[in-house]
């Protein structure tokens, strides 16, 4: 049985779940920072954050330290509702899954 | 179509993750049994060497104005601490570099800040007491704020370490009471206390 009620198909990418994670216990970190954690390409972890930022699961905050510019990622409040009831179905999928 | 093992590895990967990105994994159990032997070396050298006794520093008025004696217990003391930290560093340098992690991370620099705010509010207060001549207080204020230290850091790293700053506090406040046996307390906390916790770590992680 493969659940569908719940499942969010943007996390259906593993690289868009772990940014997810990160982001999940880190209030904001910055692009090199997830690059490092997902040990992935620049253009790669650019064109998942683009598309979790046009689910608006994630915002952006950009600033400057120094003169060089810093784009810092965060979990959007419908990002954590997407996350958790992903979570939560990925559970209960298993739950049922251990009972058959 | 996902399958069912992928939906096991999708979650295995979610919780992989936020602790990689939550918890600060470096540390070395090498690193505790290093600064413990150093400082049951510092420890010594004060006591039979340098013949420094808080205890006696501590007659008559309690209060002893900063003298020769009390001048180079304190180079020795930083020399230990900086050598100390050094070899922490060195330890998790080298399984950074084993595991092809990155050392300076955002989780480092919280690891570090909540480390150092307290410890450098209780060293300036060392410091200032040491000046008022309040030789005394000063071992185990060491212990109280390295101890508050770690219970902070704590929260970014493994347990074990909030557990060692809980140990290195009651030794702290139990050695401002018995000033006389501080620097043997002292020994206890940093030096047996970290050889224990450094054995334990290395024992349950890294064998």
């Amino acid at each position: 049985m493969i659940p569908t009620e719940g499942l969010h198909k943007a996390f259906e990418s593993r690289v868009r779940l772990g940014i997810m994670s990160a982001l999940a216990v880190n209030d904001m970190l910055d692009f090199n920072s997830l690059k490092d954690y997902l040990d992935i390409t620049d253009g790669n972890l650019a064109s998942h954050i683009k598309a979790l930022e046009k689910e608006k699961f994630i915002g952006v905050e950009k600033s400057f330290v120094g003169k060089k510019p810093n784009t810092r990622y965060f979990m959007t409040s419908a990002g954590k509702k997407a996350f958790k009831s992903h979570l939560d179905a990925l559970e209960k999928f298993l739950e049922s899954n251990r009972k058959h | 179509m996902k399958e069912e093992k992928d939906y096991i590895r999708d979650i295995s990967e979610i919780r992989s993750m936020m602790e990689r990105s939550s918890k600060f994994r470096l540390l070395s159990g090498w690193a505790g049994i290093t600064a413990g032997v150093l400082a049951l070396i510092g420890a010594f050298v004060a006591y039979y060497i340098l013949d420094f006794n808080p205890g006696e520093e501590m007659q008559i008025s309690g209060i002893t104005p900063l003298n020769s004696l009390v001048v180079k217990v304190l180079l020795l003391a930083t020399i230990v601490l900086v050598s100390a930290f050094s070899a922490a560093l060195f330890f998790s340098y080298r399984k950074a570099s084993e595991r092809g992690e990155k050392i300076w991370t955002p989780i480092t620099r919280r690891l570090l800040t909540s480390m150092f705010v307290p410890m450098v509010v209780g060293g300036i207060l060392i410091i200032a007491l040491l000046l008022n001549g309040l030789i005394g207080l000063a071992a185990p204020l060491t212990l109280v704020f390295y101890g508050l230290g770690l219970f902070s850091a704590g929260s970014h790293t493994l347990a074990e370490v909030r557990f060692l700053g809980l140990v290195e506090i009651v030794l702290g406040l139990a050695a401002t009471f018995i000033v006389e046996y501080s620097l043997f307390i002292w020994a206890a906390g940093f030096g047996i206390a970290h050889i224990v916790y450094g054995i334990y770590i290395y024992i349950k992680y890294e064998k």
